[in-house]
C-alpha cells in the first residue's frame, strides 16, 4: 500500500527500548488512520480501568494516509491519544502545521509511548534513527524556547518539534502538547500525560520520499481540491477566519457570556473578528500544504501587551473574552499567548476561570481562597494572573488546574451547578440552551464537551432545522459524526470539508488515489461508523453510560435571559431524553447508550464484543 | 572555501523569486517541485525550499542565477555551467562526482545532492516550461519570475513595514538580506 509508511514505532520509556511492528493494510482499511487508527491503538495498548497517570498508560502520536502529499490540508495533521486525565475516558486531540508530515517521512504512521522516564528526556527521532536524549536542561522552558533549543543542540533549523511546557511538567489536569509555537493538540490533557511520563517533546527529521497509488490521477484531483479551495467554500477563513463567529453567535443569542449566564455579550463588537482584523491581525498563513490560508496572526503592537503574538481563533478568543465578561481584545491575546507557552489547553483554562469567577460572583470564594485577585467577571488582570497561577499550580490555580469537575468536588457548596462540562471536558463557545441539535451532538461527543466532532450547530446556527426542537436530531448527528470522525482520520482540515460535496465519496475517491487502496463511498461511511463505535467501545470499557451522555447543569435550569429569539429556551431534561433516545436508537445502541453485540459483528469489531457482553 | 565572489547580489536572466509579505510558508512548491522531479513528496527532493523564520516571515528559497556564481567557481570537475541567456545553472551528469562542494558554496542552499542518483541538482525552471509548478501551485501569489534585485527590495520592504525589527527574537536573522 502507499502513501502509509507501514510501520509503527513502540517505545517504551521505562526500559528505554524501541520496536517496529508493521501496519497490516485490513487495519489500515478498517481505521484509515488519525483518529481511527489511534483509538484502535489505544484500545489495543491500554489496558482497561487504569490511572490515566500510571505508566501503563500508552501515549499515541498517529499521522493519516494523507499526510507529507500535497492533497490541500493533507500535508499537515497529526492526531495524539491516551485515557485522559481529565475525563477519565477517551482523550485525543488533532493539531496541524507540519509536524504531522515530517513523522511519515521520517518513515512512521504511528508512535505508541508507554512507560514512564525516570529523568526528564525528549524523542529524537532521525529517520531510521532513534534517540532518548535528557532533557533536564530544558524543564521550565515554554513550547516555543523548547522547539527552538532542540533545533539549535541538534544542528537543523528544519527539524519539527512537539512539547510541552511548563503546565505539563507541573500535571495541570488540561496541559497540551504544542508544536510550531502556536499549534496545539488542545483537550483532554495529553500534555499531562506527556508531562508524567518526563518527556519534555517529540522532535522528528524524515528525509524519505511519499508515494502514492496512482500518482497522475492524484495530482489531478489535488489540482482540483486545490482551485476550489480558493474560491467561496472556504473564503470565510481567509477573511476574517472563526472570529467571526463572536458577531454571528452574539446575534442569534448564541454566544455564552459569562459562564453560561447569558447568550449575548455587551462588549461583542469590542472583540469581534471585525476588530481584530482591522486592529491586530498583521498576516494570514496557513499550514503545511494548505491553499485556505485560515491561520491569522494577532500582534500587539502597543499598550502594556506589546510584543503579545499569537494566532487567534474564536474559541480561545470566546473563552479568554465574553465566556469571562472580558472585552480587552488586547489582553485576551496576551492571555492566548501565554496558554500556547505555558502549554495549557485554553478552552479548559477559560472555563476554569469563569468558573472561579461564577463562585467569586455568587460569594462562595472570597479573596481569602483567591490570593488577593479580585475574581469578578470582566477583569482582565486577574484573568491574566489566574492563567499564570494555574499552570505553576500556584494558591487557587492550583484548585482550577485540576479543572471545573474535580474543582467544584473540591470546593463544594453546591458549586457544581457553574460547572460548565460534559465528561468532564469543559464546554465550548455555543450556547446549547437554544441550540438543540448541537447539545446532542456535546451530549454524545466522545472526548465530551465539544463541538469539532460533529459539528452539528451547523444544523441550528443555519436554520436548516427547529432550533429549539428536540425532535428528530439523532441522524443528523449521527452522519454528522461519522464523517467529522473520517476527516480526523484520513486527516484533512475540518475547513476543507466544503470541498468535499460527496463527503464520503469524495474521501473515498481521495483514499483510493493516495493509497491505491480500493474503497466505495459505502467503505468509507462503514469506517466512520466504525471509529465512532470503537470511540463509544472504549468509554463504555472505562465506565461511561447513559448519564455521562450529559449536559451542563445551566444548560438544564438555567432558560436564556437575553430579549430576544432565544428567551426562555433551555434543554429540559425531556428535550435531553428525546434526544437520546432518538440518537441511540439511530446508531443500533441500548437505551443505556451501549453498542449491541449485533452492531459490532456487523462492523467487524468482533474482537470487542466481550466488553459490552456482560452488561447484557 | 572561500571562493567568495560578489555575483551574489547580481543575477543573470530571471529566476524564481518569493514576496515574503505573501508567502504563508505553506511549502505547496516544495511538494509540487519534488513530485515533479520524482513523482513523489519530499523535502529533500525538491529544487525549492521554505525557510520558517518567524510566524510572520517564511521564505521560499531557490537558485538566484548568481553572476559569477560560486558553484561553478568551486566545482572540481567543471560540471557545472551557466546558460548565459537564461542564467540557469546546468549540470554534466557524467562529470558530476556527487563531491558537494558547490553544495556548501552556494550561499542561498539552492544547490541540494540527490542522494539516490548521487548528482547535484538545482532550479532548472520546469526546463522552459511556460508557468513552472512552484508558481502553478502557490497557495498566495507570493511566486513569480524576477530579479535579485528586486527581491531584496521586496524582502527589505516588508520588514520594515511588518516592524519585525522591533522585535528582539528577530535579531539573528535579518542579517540574512543586508
Amino acid at each position: 500500500m502507499k502513501a502509509y509508511a507501514g510501520k509503527i514505532l513502540i517505545v517504551d520509556l521505562s526500559r528505554k527500548s524501541f520496536t517496529r511492528i508493521v501496519l497490516e493494510e485490513p487495519v489500515a482499511k478498517s481505521f484509515i488512520g488519525g483518529t481511527g487508527l489511534g483509538i484502535k491503538l489505544l484500545i489495543d495498548h491500554c489496558p482497561p480501568g487504569i490511572d490515566p497517570l500510571s505508566p501503563e498508560n500508552p501515549l499515541i502520536l498517529v499521522t493519516g494516509p494523507t499526510s507529507g502529499t500535497i492533497i490541500p490540508t493533507g500535508g499537515n495533521g497529526h492526531c495524539f491519544l491516551a485515557k485522559s486525565p481529565l475525563t477519565n475516558g477517551l482523550g485525543q486531540a488533532l493539531s496541524h502545521g507540519s509536524f504531522g508530515s515530517e513523522l511519515k517521512r521520517a518513515g512512521y504512521d504511528a508512535i505508541v509511548i508507554k512507560g514512564r522516564s525516570e529523568k526528564p528526556v525528549y524523542l529524537w527521532i532521525d529517520d531510521n534513527d532513534r534517540k532518548l536524549i535528557d532533557a533536564e536542561h530544558l524543564m521550565g522552558k515554554s513550547t516555543y524556547e523548547t522547539e527552538l533549543a532542540i533545533r539549535e543542540e541538534i544542528g537543523d533549523f528544519s527539524i519539527r518539534v512537539a512539547s510541552i511546557g511548563i503546565g505539563g511538567e507541573k500535571l495541570v489536569k488540561y496541559a497540551c502538547i504544542m508544536n510550531e509555537r502556536h499549534r496545539a493538540a488542545g483537550r483532554t490533557g495529553l500534555g499531562t500525560v506527556m508531562g508524567y511520563k518526563n518527556l519534555k517533546a517529540i522532535a522528528i527529521r524524515g528525509t524519505n520520499n511519499v508515494q502514492v497509488g496512482k500518482p497522475e490521477e492524484f495530482e489531478k484531483f489535488a489540482k482540483e481540491i486545490r482551485d476550489l479551495a480558493k474560491g467561496p467554500a472556504t473564503e470565510k477563513y481567509r477573511t476574517l477566519g472563526t472570529p467571526l463567529n463572536v458577531l454571528v453567535l452574539n446575534s442569534l443569542s448564541a454566544l455564552p457570556t459569562r459562564n453560561f449566564t447569558s447568550a449575548t455579550f455587551e462588549g461583542a463588537s469590542r472583540v469581534s473578528g471585525e476588530r481584530l482584523h482591522a486592529e491586530l491581525i498583521r498576516k494570514t498563513i496557513g499550514c503545511s500544504s494548505c491553499p485556505i490560508l485560515c491561520e491569522h496572526i494577532a500582534r500587539i503592537d502597543e499598550g502594556p501587551f506589546k510584543g503579545a503574538l499569537s494566532r487567534t481563533e474564536f474559541e480561545t478568543l470566546w473563552a479568554l473574552g465574553p465566556n469571562c465578561g472580558i472585552d480587552r481584545l488586547d489582553a485576551i491575546v496576551k492571555a492566548i499567548e501565554m496558554t500556547n507557552a505555558y502549554g495549557i489547553d485554553a478552552i479548559s483554562t477559560g472555563l476554569s476561570i469563569s468558573f472561579a469567577m461564577d463562585c467569586y460572583e455568587y460569594g462562595i470564594l472570597t479573596k481569602e481562597d483567591t490570593d488577593g485577585l479580585e475574581l469578578k467577571f470582566g477583569n482582565f488582570e486577574a484573568m491574566l494572573q489566574l492563567v499564570r497561577k494555574i499552570s505553576l499550580r500556584e494558591g487557587i490555580g492550583n484548585t482550577l488546574a485540576e479543572g471545573v469537575r474535580r474543582a467544584a468536588q473540591r470546593i463544594g457548596n453546591g458549586v457544581e451547578k457553574y460547572a460548565n462540562h460534559i465528561k468532564g471536558l469543559e464546554m465550548t463557545g455555543y450556547d446549547l440552551r437554544g441550540l438543540k441539535t448541537a447539545a446532542l451532538g456535546f451530549a454524545v461527543s466522545f472526548r465530551g464537551a465539544d463541538h469539532n466532532r460533529h459539528g452539528a450547530y451547523d444544523y441550528d446556527l443555519k436554520g436548516k432545522v427547529d432550533r429549539f426542537s428536540p425532535k428528530n436530531k439523532g441522524e443528523l448527528v449521527k452522519n454528522n459524526e461519522d464523517w467529522y470522525t473520517i476527516i480526523d482520520s484520513l486527516i484533512i482540515c475540518k475547513f476543507s470539508r466544503g470541498l468535499y460535496k460527496d463527503t464520503f465519496s469524495d474521501a473515498a475517491k481521495l483514499y483510493s488515489l493516495v493509497t491505491g487502496i480500493e474503497m466505495t463511498g459505502e467503505d468509507m461511511k462503514r469506517a466512520g461508523e466504525r471509529i465512532t463505535n470503537i470511540a463509544r467501545i472504549f468509554n463504555v470499557r472505562e465506565g461511561l453510560r447513559r448519564e455521562d451522555d450529559h449536559l451542563p447543569p445551566k444548560i438544564m435550569s438555567v432558560p436564556i435571559p437575553d430579549e430576544g429569539i432565544a428567551k426562555g429556551s433551555y434543554v429540559s431534561q425531556k428535550d435531553l431524553n428525546e434526544l437520546l433516545d432518538d440518537y441511540y436508537r439511530v446508531r443500533g445502541w441500548t437505551t443505556d447508550g451501549i453498542p449491541t453485540i449485533a452492531k459490532l459483528e456487523e462492523l467487524g469489531l468482533t474482537e470487542y464484543v466481550d466488553i459490552v457482553k456482560p452488561l447484557f | 572555501m572561500t571562493a567568495k565572489g560578489n555575483g551574489q547580489f547580481e543575477s543573470v536572466g530571471k529566476h524564481i523569486v518569493c514576496d515574503a509579505e505573501k508567502c504563508t510558508g505553506c511549502e505547496l512548491c516544495v511538494y509540487a517541485c519534488s513530485f515533479r522531479y520524482g513523482k513523489s513528496f519530499s523535502s529533500m527532493k525538491s529544487m525549492i525550499k521554505v525557510v520558517h523564520l518567524h510566524p510572520l516571515l517564511h521564505l521560499a528559497v531557490s537558485c538566484y542565477h548568481c553572476k559569477d556564481p560560486d558553484c561553478l567557481r568551486v566545482c572540481p570537475t567543471k560540471a557545472l555551467s551557466q546558460s548565459e541567456e537564461i542564467g540557469v545553472i546546468q549540470i554534466d551528469r557524467e562529470k558530476c562526482t556527487a563531491c558537494g562542494w558547490c553544495v556548501k558554496a552556494c550561499p542561498y542552499g539552492a544547490m541540494d545532492l540527490d542522494a539516490d542518483k548521487l548528482i547535484v541538482f538545482t532550479c532548472d525552471l520546469c526546463d522552459g516550461e511556460e508557468r513552472p509548478v512552484c508558481i502553478e501551485w502557490c497557495s498566495n501569489e507570493a511566486l513569480e519570475k524576477g530579479d535579485l534585485k528586486t527581491f531584496r527590495e521586496k524582502v527589505n520592504a516588508y520588514i520594515e513595514k511588518s516592524k519585525l525589527a522591533e522585535y528582539p527574537e528577530m535579531k539573528g536573522f535579518l542579517n540574512l538580506n543586508k
